[in-house]
């Protein structure tokens, strides 16, 4: 299977912060790759440097086997972006931007309008497509600003934090909309902090933080390596901590973490969460460990971060503009 | 299709897309006129009786050509206004990640100014009208009186465009271009004659070009006494061709340079 996009040795600096580090990466055709880190990871600096909107300092990429250095021109024909601050003009209404962008993609007036009527079919947005942009909530900005990358159905799509500062019924729909790109044999690369979204759109992810990779595989690969769902417990009685770890331990796959003011106890597990769960909770009435609060969860991006590099997913000033755009949803 | 055909068609797609903004957000529109309103209501009633104009001319009649052109050199702020929003937006990265002409957003953007400029226009001159400001020569020489305000306008729109790029905020467009703008257009003969002003200051005016776009106007609309001889500075005695030479350089300076000025503040 070929590459659709491929990235090697990439290095780009700001001032004297490094926010891409030497980082390589590469998605085959039809598959989804996810750049998973937190704020200031580099990761809008990667997807600017893939999709000709700033030149690395270092490395080379190519896109559907065009040189971005080489031939920018050539690798905007064979890209759809979208970024994670929604790229439409708010006055104009969504059948006008989207037809907008289709004449800027040369497909001509006709089939550039035809071609946003059928987007905005798939988007859900018929209903609002005469409204100006500015009056669209959020998740519909969102799907306007996609459906903008789908205008010249690009073989390849890169979609960034396509879903960071949505309320979760949006991003749901947008987890849809993407799933069905995908079936219809997209190559997609996309960045997230959110280990889920990772985990239910991409075939690979690829986790990076100042820069550069810090582990790579797919979404059983990490969480083998990271643990599945955490088992956290609020303690009643300080007394009781020694005897909660020690129960803990015992389903754990890593260390037991215990919160700064020691009453909070968390846990990774795998495999059977819920098995685990009754076993710890036999444990607790066994060792007569009074609790407030029990529960299971998904891990989190800080979970990643804490079992790969023993600390927590931190927002760096490395790329002060993922920041900025993340202050400004 | 051509490279420059192509880029031509872009920049009109972005200028269309500005266009539809003017009709969104007339208050704009409305905001940005108010001042020359206002300049005419100012001079033409208050200011205007202390100022002498030579000759059998109404100082009305004087002052209107001479708000024209203050107000397209006004006008062309919205060009650095409109880009440096833009610029804020992240739409230009959707621009920019599309195949289309890197010129288009600056070519689109002076372009559909083009169109502000003349709405502008016809509101002032309706203001003119009003007041007494009357066209008293063929509809020839009206109509080129005022495409030479148009092509004015549309040099200063690159003059804003630049500044527009080099000062990402749309406040500080507004500042800068003020500190340029109003001594341009009060130190000309656009509210007080070339003769009033003194030494220095009065080869100045007449070497300005917003005083030849005001004097190529007056002589096209007939509202200057004829039998007043006109200043013998080269620029005065040929205002339209002098004028002319300003709009061909700025254009050959200014294109150019927010050209690269785009480049750089959108390739960071």
């Amino acid at each position: 299977m070929t590459d659709m996009i491929r990235a090697s040795g990439l290095v780009k600096r700001y001032k004297d912060v490094e926010a891409l580090a030497g980082l390589d990466l590469s998605v085959p055709e039809g598959k989804v790759l996810a750049l998973l880190g937190p704020n200031g990871a580099g990761k809008t600096t990667a997807v600017k440097c893939i999709t000709t909107l700033i030149k690395p300092d270092a490395g080379s990429a190519e896109v559907a086997g065009v040189d971005v250095l080489a031939d920018p021109a050539g690798v905007r024909a064979k890209i759809g972006l979208s970024g994670q601050y929604a790229a439409v003009d708010e006055h104009l209404t969504a059948y006008e931007n989207l037809v907008m962008i289709g004449r800027l993609y040369h497909l001509g007036k006709a089939r550039a309008q035809e071609r946003a009527r059928e987007l905005l079919e798939r988007s859900d947005l018929t209903e609002f497509a005469d409204r100006p942009a500015k009056t669209y909530s959020g998740g519909q900005r969102r799907r306007l600003d996609l459906a903008g990358a789908l205008v010249a159905e690009p073989p390849v799509l890169v979609l960034d934090e396509p879903t960071t500062g949505l309320d979760v019924r949006s991003r749901q729909q947008m987890w849809d909309v993407i799933k069905e790109l995908v079936a219809g044999g997209a190559t997609l690369l996309l960045t997230t902090q959110y280990l889920e979204e990772a985990d239910r759109l991409a075939d690979d992810i690829l986790v990076i933080d100042h820069g550069r990779e810090i582990a790579h595989g797919t979404a059983d690969e990490l969480k083998a390596r990271t643990g599945g769902e955490r088992i956290e417990v609020v303690l009643a009685d300080l007394e009781d901590r020694e005897a909660a770890v020690r129960v803990l331990a015992e389903v754990a796959v890593d260390t037991v973490r215990v919160s700064d003011n020691g009453r909070e106890l968390t846990a990774a597990v795998s495999g059977s969460a819920t098995g685990d769960l009754l076993r710890v909770l036999q444990g607790f009435e066994r060792e007569t460990v009074t609790v407030l609060d029990v529960g299971l969860r998904r891990p989190t991006l800080d979970d990643v971060f804490m079992a790969l590099t023993g600390h927590a997913a931190e927002a760096s000033d490395g790329e002060s503009d993922d920041s900025e755009k993340e202050m400004a949803q | 299709m051509s490279n420059a055909v192509q880029a031509l068609g872009d920049g009109w797609v972005v200028a269309q897309r500005n266009l539809i903004k003017i009709k969104r957000v007339p208050d704009i529109l409305v905001f940005v006129l108010i001042s020359p309103i206002m300049f005419v209501l100012l001079f033409a009633y208050v200011f205007g009786g202390a100022i002498d104009v030579p000759g059998n001319v109404d100082y009305k009649e004087f002052l209107v050509p001479g708000i024209f052109a203050q107000t397209v050199v006004f006008g062309a702020t919205f060009t650095g206004y409109g880009l440096a929003d833009d610029m804020q937006k992240g739409l230009i990265d959707r621009f920019r990640s599309l195949p289309m002409a890197r010129s288009a957003v600056l070519v689109g953007r002076t372009t559909s100014d083009v169109a502000y400029n003349v709405i502008s226009l016809v509101i002032m001159a309706l203001t003119g009208l009003l007041v007494g400001w009357r066209i008293r020569e063929g509809v020839l020489d009206a109509a080129l009186g005022f495409l030479l305000l148009l092509v004015f306008a549309y040099a200063i729109s690159w003059i804003m465009a630049y500044v527009g790029l080099l000062v990402p905020s749309v406040e500080v467009v507004n500042n800068a271009s003020f500190i340029v703008i109003m001594p341009l257009t009060f130190v000309s003969n656009a509210f007080v004659p070339q003769e009033q002003f003194s030494g220095v200051l009065q080869t100045f005016v007449e070497w300005n070009p917003v005083s030849t776009v005001a004097l190529a106007c007056r002589e096209r609309f007939g509202n200057i006494d004829p039998s007043i001889a006109v200043p013998d500075s080269w620029a005065m005695q040929n205002p339209e061709v002098y004028t002319l030479l300003w709009v061909i350089a700025i254009v050959a300076v200014f294109a150019p340079l927010s050209a690269r000025q785009y480049r750089l503040s959108t390739s960071k």
